[in-house]
């Protein structure tokens, strides 16, 4: 198979004003951090006896855990069953699932009590825990993920390691090093992909085993001993829609072309994985009678419905159809749909179905929750953008290739 | 990735295999303790007999070095407007309901740990840090402890409670059933300090009966119902009452025990690690197989 296009970093500025945006909206999270790192979580958050879990868990961790599926989704796609042709958005994707895992990793960080003992599951074990299932595969798909990444780097400097003055001595060697550690990872990085999806089935799906031992506490709408299958239906179903999200914000931003026969190509595959998904959703209501509570009128009936209308139904619908997924502006609204329908999916099962049997009151996120998690996306946004500017993951078209393909760069760069 | 071949990958995957079976003997022998011993003590609390005076929550704190008030404020009874949660400075707190049956007498609930048969937290804790003990009393490690407030999401009592306040060291507290005074042959401060025997320490077996006995010799006294012989598959806390418990804010978890669905659904994800390693068989041998084809074409 002919390759016109080459991973390689994107030449633009690093500063936009949406970049300035996001860089106060990431200082404004970075203040809230402070204070709860200084004065403790009841300090910032909204938490208490009641309601031990909030937006933290509910957005940064779950959803932030589905968010990352294009990662293991491509990978069984492009290298498990080896469809090349969409070996042009395993990088990127890759890249967000990174970034995705390490905002994961740092979002439990700062909601657990004690950040400084999230270690403790490494050494401390106990197989009866979903969290502790999650918790321990969250750790090491992430290493697998950076060891993934790997080859995206060393290809980055070999060749380029230049450092100045005294260390210069060190050039060759690293050099040589990074020659021995690309050879080594190509030889056997299909162990760690391979690694990599097994991983993600088990902990996305046990990410719905966490609920399930609240019991009672929670809504019977969400509540189901299915659960870990739902969530990794739903998982799997928001993989290709994120991937093709991000493209399109991507390309926007940095001024590519975007490649809409991939994309268009992608979305045709949606729509198996979100029936099955929707299939299981209404079985599961239909089986335990739940839909009873879809006649009451309150925020959990409304947030249901809401969550399965327009997070899976609708753009079921619309993926089904060809002009969706020829348009880029309706392929774009339909991918941001499964996304916003998932999102609404773990927010509802981690925060609004969780009902204590003794509360003074709702729930709802501080303005110093929000600002962490509104923080935290903002700085996983700008390390993107970092890293796609200064590492080949985009893939451009190659100059010693054709010139005139298909890929050509509008805008400024010539 | 593109040169491997055949011979290299099955080692590979004969080798991932190994270890996979060395982790998972491992994991079989790292279960928590889950002892039910059938001497395991317990507590039975009468709250026809309850007066509300709230020693109990007094002598509480003060076996566990918490700060007390005044003990002449104990005796002001306007606390119970508004019902009272245990918190991390208090692991038992007394409510007060009204009594159908004489209005003057109202019914007084003493709330603390309900020390389940089956605790969820104990296993949901992520690091293993809370046990049950043989002699019933549900404890934990704070040493361990990393403060993810999963028992909180898992106890259907809504016990545990969490130091949000402190940004080092927060711990969760709740109640211990006096694990250091029992071990050295002491009763529970709360039963000792009780003054008009509400509170009965002794074997759950013993307890169970004597409750039933309580309610035959007096069935106008009494509802028909044990709270905690079979709700969340049995707690080493026992309360009889002369209204339905609804009535008295008790929730109905159910009688089966908290931790059984997510426990089999995570051993038969898991069941020593044989489908994850079956699922890596197969994903490996389709990686193959279109490689393959691929190459072929």
């Amino acid at each position: 198979m002919e390759h016109f296009t080459k991973p390689s970093p994107v030449n633009k500025k690093f500063f936009t004003p949406g970049v300035l945006v996001l860089v106060l909206l990431a200082l404004n999270g970075l203040i809230f951090l402070a204070g709860r790192l200084i004065f403790g979580i009841g300090a910032v958050t909204n938490l208490n006896n009641q309601y031990p879990w909030g937006i933290w868990i509910g957005i940064d961790v779950a959803a932030g855990v589905a968010l990352a599926a294009g990662g293991f989704t491509t990978a069984a796609l492009s290298h498990v069953i080896h469809k090349e042709q969409f070996h042009d958005i395993l990088r990127p994707a890759l890249l967000t699932a990174m970034l995705g895992y390490t905002f994961v990793a740092l979002g439990v960080s700062i909601d657990i009590g004690r950040w400084y003992y999230i270690w403790h599951p490494l050494i401390m074990w106990n197989g009866n825990s979903a969290l502790f299932e999650v918790g321990i595969c969250v750790m090491m798909y992430l290493t697998v993920l950076y060891i993934e990444f790997l080859p995206v780097v060393t290809e980055r400097f070999i060749g380029h390691v230049k450092l100045k003055s005294i260390f210069s001595f060190l050039n060759k060697p690293l050099d040589s090093l990074l020659r021995i550690l690309d050879k080594g990872l190509s030889k056997v990085m299909f162990i760690f992909i391979i690694l990599g999806v097994v991983l993600s089935t088990l902990h996305q799906s046990s990410l719905g085993t966490l609920m399930i031992i609240a019991g009672p506490k929670m809504h019977p709408l969400w509540q189901t001993p299915v659960l870990p299958l739902l969530f990794l239906l739903s998982a799997i179903s928001v993989g290709f829609p994120m991937v093709i999200f991000e493209s399109i914000i991507a390309s926007r931003s940095l001024g590519l072309k975007t490649e809409m026969n991939l994309l268009s190509e992608l979305g045709r595959m949606v729509p198996p994985i979100l029936g099955i998904y929707l299939a299981f959703k209404i079985g599961d209501m239909v089986i335990r009678g739940t839909f009873v509570y879809l006649t009451e009128f309150n925020t959990a009936s409304v947030m249901f419905v809401i969550e399965v209308l327009f997070g899976v139904i609708v753009p079921l619908r619309m993926f089904l159809s060809e002009a969706v997924l020829k348009s880029k502006p309706l392929l774009f609204i339909a991918s941001a749909l499964v996304i916003f329908g998932v999102l609404l999916n773990r927010i509802n099962n981690f925060v609004v179905a969780y009902k204590p049997p003794y509360s003074y009151g709702p729930y709802f996120p501080s303005i110093g929750e929000i600002s962490v998690t509104v923080g935290f996306i903002s700085l996983l946004v700008l390390a993107y953008r970092f890293i796609v500017l200064n590492f080949p993951v985009i893939s451009l078209p190659d100059k010693s290739f054709v010139p005139q393909s298909k890929f050509a760069i509008r805008g400024t760069q010539k | 990735m593109e040169k491997q071949n055949r011979r290299s990958f099955l080692k590979t995957s004969a080798l991932i295999g190994a270890v996979a079976t060395g982790i998972s003997t491992k994991t079989a022998n790292a279960k928590p303790k889950n002892i039910l011993s059938e001497d395991r003590m317990g507590v039975l609390v009468d709250t026809t007999v309850c007066i509300g005076c709230r020693n109990c929550e007094w002598a509480c704190k003060v076996a566990h070095n918490i700060p007390t008030e005044d003990r002449i404020k104990y005796e002001d009874r306007s606390v119970f407007k508004h019902m009272r949660r245990p918190q991390p400075n208090a692991y038992t707190v007394v409510n007060e309901y009204p009594n159908p049956k004489n209005a003057v007498l109202p019914t007084d609930v003493k709330v603390q740990c309900m020390h389940c048969d089956h605790p969820a937290c104990v296993s949901a804790c992520i690091v293993g840090a809370i046990s049950k003990e043989e002699n019933g009393s549900v404890i934990w490690d704070t040493k361990k402890c990393i403060g993810c407030r999963y028992c909180m999401v898992a106890c259907p009592f809504q016990i545990p409670s969490f130091d949000y306040d402190k940004p080092l060291n927060p711990e969760i507290r709740k109640c211990d059933f006096c694990f250091e005074r029992t071990k050295q042959g002491l009763l529970p401060a709360c039963v000792k300090n009780c003054p008009v025997e509400a509170l009965t320490y002794g074997p759950r077996n013993d307890l169970i009966k004597e409750a039933r006995e309580r309610i035959k010799r007096d069935p106008d006294r009494y509802l028909n119902h044990i709270y905690g012989e079979t709700e969340a598959g049995g707690t080493s806390w026992l309360y009889l009452a002369n209204q339905d418990f609804s009535k008295l804010a008790f929730p109905s978890p159910g009688d089966k025990p908290m931790p059984g669905t997510s426990e089999s659904i995570q051993h038969g994800i898991f069941a020593y690690f044989v489908p994850p390693a079956f699922l890596y068989a197969l994903l490996g041998g389709i990686m193959w197989i279109t490689k393959k084809r691929n190459e072929s074409k």
